[in-house]
Formats: structure tokens, sequence, C-alpha cells
């Protein structure tokens, strides 16, 4: 029981910190990474995608409150 | 690193963050204990994409709080922040800080061990090397303790927003390099990328204070 509440608590805890209360932040962060190395292993210089995705998406978080 | 445990410390209290840190110091000591020279084998590049991306989707989402709070109340936040609201347990351990300082500590503490190594062996001088290491430190986290005072007098609510920016961009930089893409400018790119961010979060500040207030805005406009 007493280990059964603490799975409970250790996972909301894990859930809030990525989650949080908009789960598109942490999508958009995981499809830019994978977008960067795919488009890295093709060859091209990919450092630029991930804060210009980041940016674009807390401006459409934003106005989405 | 120093940047990080002030920002989360001021933002979300003291003990939790010193908890974390000194927990990322006594894995980093082990780690440096058990492995030595051979910490090199350490795979810091899935390290730098699991801590750097935790950081980002952390940090955004303080970003975001920053951004909106201080749309709402301007620069001076001071009272519109409490610790129960935000989040932070009144007694125990506040697990969000804990965790933040650790992963700071821990990947900066190991990226300094890296160097400290891969120098120290080069060089054949590893006594030198890990006696240049800890006067670094020693000097760095001084220069936390003195800027302390300074980050305490900011308002909270803009605290929010720049520790969310240094998140994001640290998370952001260390996310990309564990991907093995390279940065024009290496660590410079941090600054590029705090400055990115901060432009990124006055801008939309802006429209949100149009948003709310647009007599306000056009007044100003006129």
């Amino acid at each position: 029981m007493i280990l059964l509440r603490w799975l409970a608590g250790f996972g909301r805890f894990w859930y809030d910190f990525i989650i949080g209360d908009d789960w598109t932040i942490a999508a958009t962060v995981a499809t830019a990474l994978v977008a960067t190395w795919l488009l890295h292993r093709a060859g091209h210089d990919a450092w630029w995608l991930l804060p210009l995705a980041v940016v674009i998406e807390v401006g459409l978080s934003l106005r989405s409150d | 690193m120093v940047l990080i445990i002030v920002g989360v410390g001021s933002v979300r209290g003291w003990r939790s963050t010193w908890l974390g840190a000194g927990a990322g110091l006594a894995v980093l000591a082990v780690l440096v204990a058990v492995f030595g020279t051979a910490l090199q084998a350490v795979p810091i590049d899935t390290l730098r994409l699991v801590i750097g991306s935790l950081l980002l989707v952390f940090g955004l989402q303080w970003l975001r709080k920053g951004i909106r709070r201080v749309a709402a109340n301007g620069f001076r936040g001071m009272g519109d922040w409490s610790a129960s609201a935000e989040g932070v347990p009144a007694t125990g351990v506040d697990w969000t800080a804990f965790t933040l300082a650790f992963k700071g500590v821990l990947l900066e503490g190991l990226e300094v061990a890296f160097i400290v190594v891969s120098f120290g062996l080069t060089a054949e001088a590893l006594p030198s090397a890990v006696l240049g290491a800890a006067a670094a430190f020693l000097v760095i986290g001084l220069a936390g303790v003195a800027t302390h005072g300074i980050v305490q007098r900011i308002p909270r609510s803009a605290l929010q927003l720049l520790v969310g920016t240094l998140l994001s961009a640290f998370g952001t930089f260390w996310a990309v390099e564990g991907l093995d893409v390279a940065w024009p400018g290496d660590e410079l790119a941090i600054l590029a990328l705090v400055g990115w961010y901060g432009l990124a979060a006055a801008g939309y500040t802006v429209l949100l204070r149009r948003r709310a207030h647009p007599l306000l805005a056009q007044a100003s406009e006129g």
C-alpha cells in the first residue's frame, strides 16, 4: 500500500514536471528534438530548429490560455 | 550551475535547492571516485539530451507563467506570489527544487570532471588540473553567494521569468548538444539563447498586456 502510494506520488511528480498544465509544450519539444536529429543525420545544420519551435509554441500556448 | 541554483533557490526556497545541489555533488564525487580517469566512459551525450530536455520543458512552464504574471502585474509582483500557490510544500522536501538543482549540478559537474580528466591526462598533470578546477569551483561558488542578495531583491514574477529564460536556454543548449549537433560559437550560443528567449518573452509580455488593456495600449501609442 505504501509502495503504491509512493509510486503514484512519483508518477504525479514527473507528470507535473514534464507535462505541467499544457501538454503541447512537452510534445513540441519532443517533436522538435526528433526533427533536429533527423535533419542532422541527413547532413543539415539543425541547431536553429528547437529554439524556433519552442518560441512559436510558447506564443500559441499563451494565446490559447 | 550557480545561476540555476541561485534562481531556483530564490523562487522555490533554499532548503530543498541546497539538498538537491548537495545530492548532485555527492553523486558526482562517487562517480569520480569509482570511475577515476575512466570517467570518459560515462555517456555524456545521452545525459545532456535527457537532462537538457527535462530542464527545457520545465523552464518553458516557468517562462510561460512568468510572462503571464509580468503581463498582468508588471514588474512589481512582490505581493502576488505565495509559496503555497506555487505548489511549494510547507514542510518536507520540495522535489521540484531538488530535481532542478540536482540535475544542474550533476551535468555541469560531470562536464567539468571530463575537462579536468582530459586536460590532466593530456598534459600529464592531473593534480594541477584538479587543483585548478577546485579553485574555479570556489570562485564561482563565492560569486553565487555574493549575487544571492541582489537576486533576492528582484520581484518574484520577474525572477520566475528570468529563471525560466535561463533554464530554457541551458536546456535547449544541452538537449541539442546531446544529439551531437554543434552550436555556432560553441558555449557562447548559451548567451544568444538567453537573448533569444528574453526577446521572445518581452514581445509576448507586450502582446498580452495589449490584449488585456487595449485602451492602455492605444494611449501609449497615441
